[in-house]
C-alpha cells in the first residue's frame, strides 16, 4: 500500500493539486516513523506507511491548512473522526486541504513487543497473523493481534468518516471486538469507590507533567492552556501532590467530555504507560447511556450532546434513574 | 571481589536497607522507576532503562525550598535542609552513571546547589552491567563502558549470581557494613562476561553514532541550519524527552500559595515549554523551532562550550525509545552532522 499512495500524492503534486502532504517519514529504525510535511513529489521518497504509523496527523492540520495551497493529510479511518471534530469546532479548514483516506490493518505497539521481555529488536516482518521479529539475541515470534497498540484493540471499524478520495482495501470491514470497548470502563464501575481510588492513585502516581497526552490530543487546541498560563494559579510544571496529579488529568477529561473521539493518542504517547483513554472512555459511556449513543467526529455537522440543548436532555436529577455509576 | 546468589537478593536488599534508604529500579502500575526498596516492592534489575532516569535520586522533580508564613505582622520563614542521611542508589547502569558527572558540573562545580550536593555527599551509587543492551543504546559515542559501569560499586548479573565489586573508598566502606551476606568470589566469571558485553556493544545498531561534527566553538555553525525546520516540524513541544533525559538539568523555582502558607519548591522545567524562560517582555525563543533548537545546541554545542569539550548526553536511548513522534538526538546529529 505505501508504493500505492506514494505514487499517488506524487501525481497530486505533479498536477498542482496540493502543494504540501502531511504523512510518515522513515526513521532510524523500521519503528519509529515521524510525522512529516513533505513540500514536493521528490520529499516523497522518504515516505513510509506500515505498521508504525500510529500517530493521528489531523491535529497538525490546525497550523497547516492556514497557508496558501491545498495541503494532503493522509488520514486512517480513526483518525477521520479526529478531523471531522476538529472541523466542527472550526478549528481547521477544509477548503485547504485534500484527504486521501487510507486503509489500516492496526498499528504494532513497539513497547508491548518489548514488554515481552524482547530486547535488541532490528526488524520485524509480518507473516499472515505472525510477526517474525529479528533482534540482536535471536530471532522470536509473536501474533499481531497480541501487541497491537491498545486504541487497536476497539478498533472503530475501517470506514473513513470523510476524504476526498480513498486507497483502502477494507473499508466495509466491520472490527470484530468492538463490544469489548468498555470492558476496563464497567470493570472499574464495579469496583467499591476505595479500589477505584486506589487504581488511579497507582497510575497517576507515575505522572511526569510531560504534557504529551494534553500536546498530542486533537481535542486539546486552546491555543493556551490554563496550565501553561502563570497567570491561572494552577499552572504546575510538577505535581506538587498527589491532589494534583489527579487534577490535570480529571479537568483535561472533563474538557474533552462530549468531544474526545477515542482516537487513543493520549495513551499511546503517555511514557509512563497511563491508560488515560479509560477517563475519556467513561465520559463516553455515560454520555451514551444520558444522552443516547453518540460519537463524536462521525460527521462535522452534529451538535455535540454537551454542547446542545434539546428538551429530551436528561435532567440531573434524573441521573441515578439512568443507572450512571 | 564478591557474590550472591539472584535467588537471595532481597536478603541483601534487606541488609543494605539497614544501614539506609535504598533506590532501586521497581516496577509500579506496569512500569519502572526508581523507587524507595521495601519487601514488598517488585526489583526489576533485568530492565535496562527506567522511564525517569536516576538522575530523580539526586536532583528530583519537585523539592520544596522554604516556607513562608504571615502572622499578623510577623514573617516567618522556614528554609528546607540538605539532607543528611546515607544511602544507596542501586542497579544504576552505565549511562546512568556518567550523567552524575555531567549534573556535578552544573550543581556543584560552578556554583554549589547545597541539596544536590548533600545527596551526592550522601549516597552511595551500585551501578549494574548491561548484559543485553537495547537497539536504542548508543553509549559508546560517548565513551561509555556499558561493561565497567563504575559508580562507588560495581555489579553484574552472570546466570543465577549477582557479583559485586567496590571501586571507590565510600563503596567499600559500604560493602564493609554489610558483614557477611556476601560471599568472596573471583573474577573469572566477571571478565568473560564483559567480553561478552563488549562483543555486543561492537554490533549495536547505533554504534557508529559520532560527536565528531558538533563541539565547543560551533555555535555559528549550527545555529542558523535551515534543516533545525523540517527537524522540528513534528514536534509537539512536550517535555518528554527532557524529562527521561537524564542531563537535562533546567528547572523552576515557584511559589505556592497554600491559603495558610507560601511554600516556595523546585522542579524540572523543560525547553521544550512555552513558558521556559518567560520574562516580563515574553518569551525569548517564540517558535517550536526555537525551543527545539535549544535543546540540542544545549547538548551538542554550549554544555561543551562551558565544560571543556563535554557533551551533555550519555547515549541512554530514553529520548529515542519515548518520543511520541520519534524524533531524537540520533537523527539530529545525523542530520546535521552528515552522517
Amino acid at each position: 500500500m505505501q508504493e500505492v499512495i506514494k505514487k499517488r500524492v506524487k501525481e497530486l503534486f505533479d498536477n498542482n493539486t496540493i502543494v504540501r502532504a502531511i504523512g510518515w517519514e522513515n526513521g532510524e529504525f523500521f519503528y519509529d516513523h515521524t510525522p512529516a510535511v513533505f513540500d514536493s513529489a521528490a520529499d516523497m521518497d522518504v515516505f513510509v506507511y506500515d505498521n508504525f504509523c500510529a500517530s493521528n496527523l489531523s491535529k497538525y492540520l490546525i497550523n497547516h491548512c492556514a497557508p496558501e495551497g491545498k495541503t494532503l493529510v493522509l488520514l486512517k479511518p480513526c483518525d477521520t473522526y479526529s478531523f471531522n471534530q476538529l472541523l466542527t469546532e472550526h478549528r481547521i479548514n477544509k477548503d485547504n486541504i485534500y484527504i486521501i483516506g487510507i486503509g489500516c490493518d492496526g498499528m504494532v505497539d513497539i513497547d508491548k513487543i518489548r514488554a515481552l521481555g524482547i530486547k535488541g529488536i532490528t526488524k520485524i516482518t509480518q507473516n499472515g497473523d505472525e510477526l517474525v521479529i529479528d533482534t540482536m539475541y535471536g530471532e522470536k515470534k509473536c501474533k499481531k493481534a497480541d501487541v497491537l497498540l491498545e486504541k487497536c484493540l476497539s478498533c472503530k471499524g475501517k470506514k473513513h468518516m470523510i476524504y476526498d478520495e480513498l486507497i483502502s482495501e477494507n473499508e466495509d470491514e466491520m472490527p470484530q471486538d468492538a463490544s469489548k470497548r468498555f470492558d476496563l470502563v464497567n470493570e472499574l464501575e464495579n469496583m467499591t469507590s476505595e479500589e477505584r481510588f486506589a487504581f488511579w492513585q497507582n497510575e497517576l502516581s507515575k505522572c511526569i507533567r510531560c504534557n504529551a497526552c494534553r500536546n498530542i490530543c486533537p481535542a486539546c487546541s486552546c491555543r493556551k492552556c490554563v496550565f501553561d498560563n502563570s497567570a491561572s494559579g494552577v499552572a504546575s510544571k510538577a505535581n506538587a501532590d498527589s491532589f494534583e496529579e489527579k487534577m490535570f488529568h480529571i479537568i483535561r477529561a472533563f474538557h474533552v467530555a462530549g468531544r474526545c473521539t477515542d482516537c487513543g493518542e493520549c495513551t499511546r504517547v503517555c511514557p509512563q504507560g497511563i491508560p488515560l483513554h479509560l477517563l475519556n472512555r467513561k465520559f463516553i459511556k455515560d454520555i451514551n447511556t444520558l444522552y443516547g449513543e453518540y460519537q463524536a467526529g462521525e460527521t462535522a455537522d452534529q451538535r455535540g450532546p454537551l454542547t446542545d440543548y434539546t428538551q429530551q436532555d436528561v435532567e440531573p436529577t434524573f441521573i441515578s434513574d439512568k443507572e450512571v455509576k | 571481589m564478591q557474590k550472591i546468589k539472584l535467588e537471595n537478593i532481597n536478603e541483601l536488599l534487606q541488609s543494605m536497607a539497614q544501614i539506609g534508604k535504598v533506590y532501586a529500579p521497581i516496577e509500579k502500575a506496569g512500569q519502572v522507576n526508581y523507587y524507595e526498596w521495601n519487601k514488598d516492592a517488585k526489583l526489576r534489575l533485568d530492565v535496562l532503562n527506567t522511564v525517569k532516569s536516576a538522575k530523580d535520586v539526586f536532583f528530583p522533580q519537585t523539592e520544596d525550598l522554604a516556607s513562608f508564613k504571615t502572622e499578623g505582622k510577623e514573617i516567618s520563614i522556614q528554609a528546607e535542609k540538605p539532607l543528611d542521611e546515607d544511602f544507596a542508589v542501586f542497579g544504576v547502569r552505565a549511562c546512568d552513571v556518567k550523567s552524575f558527572d555531567i549534573l556535578d558540573k552544573v550543581f556543584i562545580e560552578e556554583n554549589t546547589d547545597e541539596f544536590y550536593k548533600a545527596r551526592r555527599e550522601h549516597g552511595v551509587v551500585i551501578s549494574h552491567a548491561c548484559n543485553e543492551p537495547e537497539e536504542t543504546c548508543f553509549c559508546t559515542t560517548f565513551g561509555i563502558d556499558a561493561s565497567a559501569p563504575k559508580g562507588d560499586i560495581e555489579t553484574y548479573t552472570v546466570g543465577d549470581t549477582l557479583y559485586w565489586l567496590p571501586v571507590t573508598d565510600k563503596g567499600k566502606e559500604y560493602s564493609a557494613k554489610l558483614g557477611n551476606i556476601l560471599e568472596e568470589a573471583d573474577e573469572s566469571q566477571v571478565n568473560k562476561q564483559k567480553e561478552t558485553i563488549k562483543a555486543i556493544m561492537d554490533k549495536l545498531p547505533l554504534k557508529d553514532v559520532t560527536t565528531q561534527a558538533f563541539g565547543a566553538g560551533k555555535t555559528m555553525e549550527y545555529f542558523d541550519r535551515p534543516e533545525w525546520k523540517e527537524l522540528s516540524e513534528a514536534c509537539i513541544g512536550c517535555g518528554t524527552c527532557t524529562y527521561v533525559c537524564p542531563t537535562c538539568q533546567c528547572y523552576d523555582i515557584r511559589d505556592y500559595d497554600t491559603g495558610k502558607s507560601i511554600e516556595r519548591f523546585r522542579c524540572w522545567d523543560s525547553c521544550m515549554y512555552s513558558d521556559f524562560t518567560m520574562m516580563a517582555h515574553g518569551n525569548p525563543r517564540k517558535t517550536q523551532t526555537e525551543r527545539f533548537r535549544q535543546r540540542f545546541m544545549h547538548k551538542l554545542v554550549y554544555f561543551p562550550d562551558n565544560n571543556n569539550g563535554e557533551f551533555s548526553c550519555v547515549g541512554c536511548g530514553r529520548c529515542v525509545a519515548k518520543c511520541p513522534i520519534s524524533m531524537n538526538i540520533v537523527k539530529v546529529m545525523k542530520a546535521l552532522g552528515g552522517k
